[in-house]
């Protein structure tokens, strides 16, 4: 019997680590101030900004990866940017895929943020600057700790739906070995190639990690919430 | 009262009466073959009076699903070890394979009027260059054989790409982001002619035969729409549609 892994299914996984820790650490240094302000502002388009961070969530992602490889191409404007700057294009490349999984899994990670600070209420910061704490200083004594689940749940689900992410990196991805070729895409070669056994062992292992993470989210969540 | 009834019941009938006659039948066809079977499907109708739905994909997922009783009546695959498997696994009737198409491979870039032939790839900072997976797609096996023929195997190794099928293959060209790519030679011509880009046919003796195989699938053995189905495939009218489109026949 064959090693139930291979070595190329091996590099998927470690490139499916490496592509989610790198988005979720990006996603929470951008997202949350972008949640910072969705939560506080006043502006008209703020509306419209909301709109936009869900968007991901609706759009099927080949619909995503399609537009991104159209825009991240030598001749879209991303890929012209990216060019000039001495990047040259982005499709098929590691930071290609970082880029489409920050757009794609921005909404995991925003708006679990954003409502723990509308839940906050400006009344704990009034309360911190009454008593002489400048904003920084009051935000990471006071409205990180109260924001903390949605913190973690924000952090979870865009580790999580980065791993499972899957149509986005088909179109952009080009299959390449500790590039661009995740677990998802790992997967769908195996069923492809007939190759079932390989296949069912990722798979199967993909199902168990995500039901692992959730699980361990909601016993957190509930244990926070108890005390 | 009865009168309106009357006519939008003859209305109906009028409706339907075009259909009435033939069966309907579901044909799962590999992604390749999208053109010619919007062709083909067509001109079946009009001779036989049975009614085509389609259903595109990769070969690999209608095998997979096949097995698991799809809903399809006849199987048009882009190689011939699937349909023969399905054969003798039991899934498709034993004997009702035959040869429909012989696919072309093309050496294909986006910009029109370039002279295009295989010393392009051999420049060391030429872009990439976008394949159909080797090991799934048949388009992509024909591809990685004529590229080791042609002794590029080592220059290409870093700057290969590949596509989930050939249509994904052609996108990645089609877009800019890769320069040349290994297409199917039936996405960019037509009656012989290119339509499109640039473009060198590659030699059918650098590769394997793109043999396209299409069988009976044996929940419909005693379908009629089928198997004049299958007899429609291999009329010289069909032959001579699919010839158009940029395939070999036998």
């Amino acid at each position: 019997m064959n090693a139930i892994l291979s070595p190329a299914d091996v590099d998927a996984i470690w490139l499916t680590l490496k592509l989610a820790l790198t988005v979720t650490v990006l996603l929470l240094l951008l997202g949350t101030p972008l949640a910072w302000w969705l939560a506080h502002s006043r502006a008209r388009w703020r509306g419209a900004v909301n709109a936009l961070v869900a968007l991901p969530l609706i759009l099927p992602p080949t619909v995503l990866g399609f537009y991104l490889l159209v825009a991240m191409g030598p001749n879209g404007p991303l890929g012209r940017l990216t060019s000039e700057i001495g990047l040259g294009a982005l499709p098929f490349t590691f930071a290609g895929l970082v880029i489409g999984s920050l757009i794609y899994s921005l909404p995991f990670v925003v708006q679990p943020i954003r409502d723990a600070f509308i839940a906050i209420g400006p009344r704990p910061l009034e309360v911190a600057a009454t008593l002489g704490a400048r904003p920084i200083d009051a935000f990471f004594s006071v409205v990180f700790p109260l924001a903390r689940p949605g913190f973690l749940t924000a952090t979870v689900l865009g580790f999580a739906h980065t791993v499972g992410e899957f149509g986005v990196v088909l179109m952009i991805g080009g299959n390449i070995p500790n590039e661009t070729r995740v677990v998802a895409i790992q997967i769908y070669d195996h069923v492809e190639a007939l190759e079932y056994t390989q296949a069912h062992w990722l798979a199967g292992g993909l199902l168990a990690f995500s039901f692992i993470v959730l699980l361990a989210l909601h016993t957190l969540n509930d244990r926070q919430a108890r005390r | 009262m009865p009168k309106t009834l009357r006519s939008l019941c003859a209305a109906l009938l009028l409706l339907i009466a075009p259909f009435a006659t033939g069966g309907e039948i579901t044909v799962a066809v590999a992604s390749n073959f999208i053109k010619p079977i919007e062709a083909l499907a067509p001109a079946f109708s009009e001779a036989t009076g049975h009614r085509v739905r389609l259903s595109t994909g990769s070969t690999g997922k209608f095998y997979a699903q096949i097995q698991r009783g799809a809903p399809f009546d006849v199987f048009l695959s882009a190689d011939e070890a699937r349909p023969a498997r399905l054969e003798d696994e039991g899934f498709a009737v034993q004997g009702s394979r035959f040869i429909y198409a012989i696919g072309r491979l093309v050496l294909w870039q986006a910009e029109t009027n370039r002279d295009i032939r295989p010393d392009v790839l051999r420049i060391a900072d030429g872009g990439r260059v976008a394949v159909a997976n080797p090991v799934t797609a048949p388009y992509g096996t024909a591809a990685a054989a004529a590229i080791e023929n042609l002794g590029l195997s080592a220059t290409l190794a870093s700057r290969l790409v590949q596509g989930e099928n050939i249509g994904q293959t052609f996108q990645f060209v089609a877009t800019g982001n890769a320069a040349f790519g290994f297409v199917a030679w039936s996405q960019v011509s037509q009656n012989g002619a290119l339509i499109r880009g640039s473009g060198w046919l590659v030699p059918a003796d650098l590769h394997p035969p793109i043999r396209q195989a299409a069988t009976l699938l044996s929940r419909s053995k005693d379908k009629p729409a089928a198997r004049d189905f299958m007899v429609f495939l291999k009329s010289e009218t069909a032959r001579q549609i699919i010839r158009q489109h940029g395939y070999d026949t036998e």
